[in-house]
């Protein structure tokens, strides 16, 4: 019982932030509100005991991701923000290609046979993880941190321009 | 679990609500006596410059791209925080080169003067 009315409490906040989000006009109210849909969704993560999930969507969805967003629009600013994020007039086609969309999801959902999985949730997600991840994975974790350090020398020499050689 | 987040669901709750009762507190509280020197825009005490929404230099951008890199890191950071006691001094050294690693591509973004304040 529980769990249903906090899925209801969270799809209510979801979805009401989702909405506030495409019916705002200026932009960068729109990516605070797709920060908060990104928390609520990190809500629906932890009602599955996905903790560590959660935690990651907190970090890298609310944190990097709408940081990165929020930079994109101030840096390509055009005109007058407050009516940045303003409808076009392609109402009926997009009524078509989201109506398509739902009634797609839906069915694949409605009509899909679900198989429940008989374990029982463990007692700590995130224990296991740091297990695996420090003795099983060490190359592989090593690795992320050769890979993030590529992309923020990338992305540095994109931005900076790389300085020529003698 | 879901009875383990209970208390991170009412404390964001909390969060929420507290900042309200404050500015609705001093709605109540405060006397309000507007004058047009009062009503203009703050801006650390100097007379605002130009419209609010400017065009930032890309220069800036820099700073949200170091900040993502080391967001990404605090994840690996975490579930080693949790287990640290359990994992011992191998793990220790394991993540110490994996900071390492990543204080190199710090090390040449203050190099390269993404740092800079322009």
């Amino acid at each position: 019982m529980m769990p249903t009315i906090v899925f209801g409490v969270l799809s209510v906040i979801i979805i009401g932030f989702a909405l506030a989000m495409v019916l705002s006009k200026n932009l960068v109210h729109s990516a605070i509100f797709m920060a908060a849909t990104f928390v609520g969704v990190a809500g629906i993560y932890l009602t599955l005991s996905a903790g560590f999930l959660a935690a990651v969507q907190i970090l890298i969805y609310v944190g990097a991701i709408s940081i990165l967003m929020v930079f994109g629009v101030m840096l390509t600013r055009r005109g007058d923000i407050s009516a940045s994020n303003l409808f076009n007039k392609r109402i009926i086609s997009g009524v078509v290609v989201s109506a398509a969309l739902f009634i797609i999801l839906g069915r694949l959902i409605l009509t899909s046979e679900w198989f429940p999985s008989s374990f029982s949730v463990p007692e700590s997600t995130v224990g296991p993880i740091a297990d695996l991840m420090m003795n099983a994975y060490v190359i592989p974790f090593e690795t992320a941190a050769l890979i993030l350090l590529a992309a923020m020398v990338g992305a540095i020499i994109l931005a900076k321009g790389a300085r020529r050689t003698r | 679990m879901l009875q383990q987040y209970s208390g991170l669901g009412i404390y964001l709750i909390a969060a929420i609500i507290f900042p309200f009762i404050i500015v609705f507190v001093a709605l109540i509280l405060g006397p309000k006596r507007p004058n047009p020197e009062k009503l203009t825009t703050y801006e650390c005490g100097l007379d605002t410059q130009g419209p609010t929404w400017v065009q930032f230099k890309i220069n800036y951008f820099l700073y949200a791209l170091v900040f993502v890199v080391f967001d990404v890191e605090t994840v690996f950071l975490y579930p080693w925080a949790v287990k640290f006691q359990a994992l011992g001094l191998f793990a220790f050294i394991e993540m110490i080169i994996f900071i390492a690693i990543l204080v190199i591509g710090l090390w040449y973004a203050w190099k390269e003067g993404a740092l800079e304040w322009m």
